[in-house]
């Protein structure tokens, strides 16, 4: 339905926003993952595909795919539209190509602060950013009189009052689900008690200390008040937990608020749905979450040709004020031009308050794969917070050393 | 069912047809299946080089860092001169992901009782997935054969007119995709869901949940595991039980034995082969459970072996293969050990035949 929409909304507005980009070989293909801002970027830059060949690929998936699609040569994908932490397996296996030469050629209006520079190499452009924050309902808040949360503490109070009210069994609701999801939790979690991944200048793992431990206490407290199939909620469960009426708390991704403000749905939950900065914990003062930004890259192993008419199709979409007007409730463009609306309170925030980016290390990837499996016996209450971190740094030990970080 | 084929037309056929016949299979076989267990032999023995890392600033929306990236020049340089990797013998074997055998050595002197020992063995991810494996096989590859025993002995017995339809019915589980299969029941046993919910309203615990607890969630998989693999033990028992010559069961009768004694004294020594074959199969496959996990968003509770491997591959954003291709070879080994005393007698049995 969505993509009908999208579809319609270019033919009605996007005729005049046909920008001649006058490409006339290379062929263009798109690796992207799944959501609204990606699918309307992937759009927007074929409007000036000119006479190449376009194909785009959306998968919630294409992580999976990702590095053995570009590590064929030639390569499947010419582009990979990635994050933070996606573009470090690409860097880590030499896939990506360095865009300075196409900045400077075509690269008019893309905004010095979109790219991605390591050891002053374009690697990137980004075009959007994203986070993890606080959606509350506001009714129920209002009737309970409870203001809104500032910190996962109160967020904690807030949920056992409207449990114990019985306006609600599971008041509160985040991507718990083990594996990737779970991870970014105790990710976010680490980072706002001021936690470090790794020992300095090291690839030493650093998180069975008393940050770790008043983590996962803070996520089992958490997950607690949350519905008990949490380990199988990924953000698309809990948004359909959200709208139907289950939650009045939830950490979600900023790029999905759109979805849960749109015409679908039950119009109360929908008008009472509001958007917060994320939540701070353990007195810290900065967010327990962590900034994204999505931007693309082009892919090594392809010809010159095709990596010249995907970088202009694609920088068409990065600098495009038109686009980043027309979808502005789809994401916080980091395009010029973009005016936030309410629905990027949430990563405006975030930034306020100093969160930090997901970071952006080689080994990361590893320590994210140990959490995702080694602190689910904690939270199922299984085993004890320090014997679940020493689990989660052992695995990661025996997993770095066979990937040679350690 | 590659090993057990050839066996049975052999028995059919003089040697030299048998080799001509077997030849385009064999190759096959040799080129689709053994090359690549062997490459993947020979990868679990290496692991990824020493990573070369440089300091180098970074820069994004959010600022500027210091921080760490691979040196790609080096790397190449090394990768190029050696692309198989590090050689690492049995190191990822032996290491605490894998068989960890020395953290095992570690538990063993550091814990007072046994129960303390077993608890720490289960808890390092090779055995919670090695555990979960063989319970699975052991609980469904019975459960599998009586079952589809039961319903092909019953399905003989109903009237012809009917029948067709019933065997239709009796072997939709086989032909729903195995995904789609467990997609259904994961939803109905939802906290919100026909079965969930009602469980809940039976036991009178609005916080109970089928897929939270560990052990719930080993059940439904086993469950799942049975119905989706009952109908192919029916169909060849099914099969099997139109050969059965109706003389011994008729002579059976008069003499006044029972329809149970008529299963155990005649039919079952019949269709004897045909029950080692599925049981054969049938461990095969479940010691290869995968599916049911990722259908049940089961990952939290339950692990297999395949799980693992899967892990390694692709929920890692770096690609593990070391790791994966010696759990791989595990799973083999494994296979191997349980299908010997069921293999071994068949062999026995063909060559007395003989």
């Amino acid at each position: 339905m969505r993509k009908i929409l999208v579809t319609l909304l270019f033919l009605l507005f996007g005729t005049s926003a046909f920008a001649d980009c006058n490409i006339k070989s290379g062929s263009i293909n798109i690796l992207a993952n799944d959501f609204p801002a990606l699918r309307t970027f992937v759009e927007t830059s074929k409007q000036c595909k000119g006479s190449a060949d376009f194909k785009v690929t959306h998968s919630s998936e294409h992580n999976k795919i990702a590095v053995p699609a570009l590590t064929a040569n030639p390569s499947e994908f010419s582009a990979r539209i990635a994050a933070n932490s996606s573009i470090v397996p690409l860097m880590n296996q030499d896939l990506i190509r360095p865009l300075d030469d196409l900045v400077k050629k075509y690269g008019k209006g893309i905004q010095d602060s979109q790219l991605i520079t390591i050891d002053g190499k374009v690697m990137a452009v980004a075009f959007m950013a994203n986070t993890q924050h606080l959606y509350y309902r506001e009714d129920v808040l209002k009737d309970m009189g409870i203001a809104v949360p500032k910190t996962y503490e109160e967020v904690v109070a807030a949920s056992e009052k409207i449990r114990a009210s019985g306006k609600m069994k599971y008041p509160y609701a985040a991507a718990y689900k083990a594996g990737w999801n779970l991870a970014e939790e105790f990710v976010n979690m680490f980072i706002g008690h001021g936690g470090e991944f790794f020992k300095a200048g090291s690839a030493q793992p650093n998180i069975n200390n008393a940050k770790g431990v008043a983590t996962l206490n803070m996520l089992k407290k958490l997950s607690e008040l949350s519905n008990p199939d949490y380990l199988t909620h990924d953000s698309e469960a809990i948004k359909v937990e959200w709208e139907s009426g289950n939650v009045a708390l939830m950490t979600l991704w900023a790029s999905r608020s759109g979805t849960l403000l749109d015409d679908e749905g039950d119009a109360k939950i929908t008008a009472a749905t509001k958007l917060t900065g994320p939540a701070t914990v353990g007195g810290g003062n900065i967010p327990a979450a962590t900034l994204w930004w999505d931007g693309f890259t082009l892919a090594k192993n392809r010809p010159d040709a095709d990596a010249e008419a995907t970088f202009r199709a694609l920088a068409h979409a990065a600098s495009n004020k038109k686009m980043v007007a027309d979808a502005s409730d789809q994401a916080v463009w980091l395009v010029e031009g973009f005016v936030p609306g309410p629905k990027s309170i949430g990563v405006i925030e975030a930034v306020k308050m100093g969160a930090k980016p997901y970071p952006m290390l080689p080994q990361m990837g590893l320590m994210h794969g140990a959490l995702g499996s080694e602190i689910v016996e904690f939270l199922q209450g299984k085993e004890s917070a320090e014997q679940a971190l020493k689990d989660v740094e052992a695995a990661y030990i025996s997993k770095a050393k066979e990937q040679g970080f350690l | 069912m590659g090993i057990i084929f050839p066996h049975l037309i052999k028995i059919l056929m003089p040697n030299k047809t048998f080799f001509w016949f077997f030849l385009p299979t064999g190759l096959a076989m040799i080129l689709f299946i053994g090359l690549p267990i062997i490459s993947t032999g020979i990868q679990s023995f290496y692991a990824q080089h020493d990573q070369v890392v440089k300091e180098v600033k970074k820069c994004d929306p959010f600022g500027c860092t210091v921080s760490i990236v691979v040196d790609n020049e080096e790397t190449t340089k090394i990768r190029n001169a050696k692309p198989l990797g590090k050689f690492n013998a049995f190191g990822t074997y032996t290491d605490r992901n894998h068989l960890a055998v020395d953290e095992i050595k570690k538990f063993w002197n550091e814990t007072e009782s046994f129960g303390a020992f077993v608890d720490q063995v289960t808890n390092l991810p090779f055995y919670k997935a090695l555990i979960f494996t063989l319970t699975y096989c052991l609980f469904v590859t019975p459960n599998v054969l009586l079952l589809g025993f039961i319903i092909a002995l019953s399905l003989n017995a109903v009237a012809r007119k009917i029948r067709g339809p019933l065997i239709f019915g009796t072997i939709l589980p086989m032909i729903v995709t195995p995904l789609v299969g467990s997609l259904v029941l994961f939803w109905m046993i939802d906290s919100q869901g026909i079965i969930g919910a009602n469980i809940q309203n039976l036991m009178n615990d609005p916080y109970l949940s089928l897929k939270s607890s560990k052990t719930l969630t080993w059940i439904t998989i086993i469950i799942y595991g049975i119905w989706h693999h009952s109908p192919f033990a029916f169909v060849v028992f099914y099969a099997a039980l139109q050969t059965v010559p109706q003389e011994p069961i008729e002579a059976a009768i008069i003499d006044g034995a029972s329809r149970l004694q008529r299963i155990k004294h005649i039919v079952l020594p019949h269709i004897y082969p045909v029950v080692t074959f599925v049981a054969l199969i049938s461990l095969m496959d479940n010691f290869r459970v995968f599916e049911p996990i990722i259908g049940f968003s089961a990952e939290g509770s339950a692990q297999s072996l395949s799980w693992l491997i899967y892990d390694n591959l692709v929920n890692e954003e770096v690609i593990l293969f070391g790791s994966a291709a010696a759990t791989s070879m595990m799973t083999i080994i494994g296979i191997a050990i349980l299908l010997a005393p069921v293999l071994i007698r068949t062999w026995k049995e063909f060559k007395t035949a003989r």
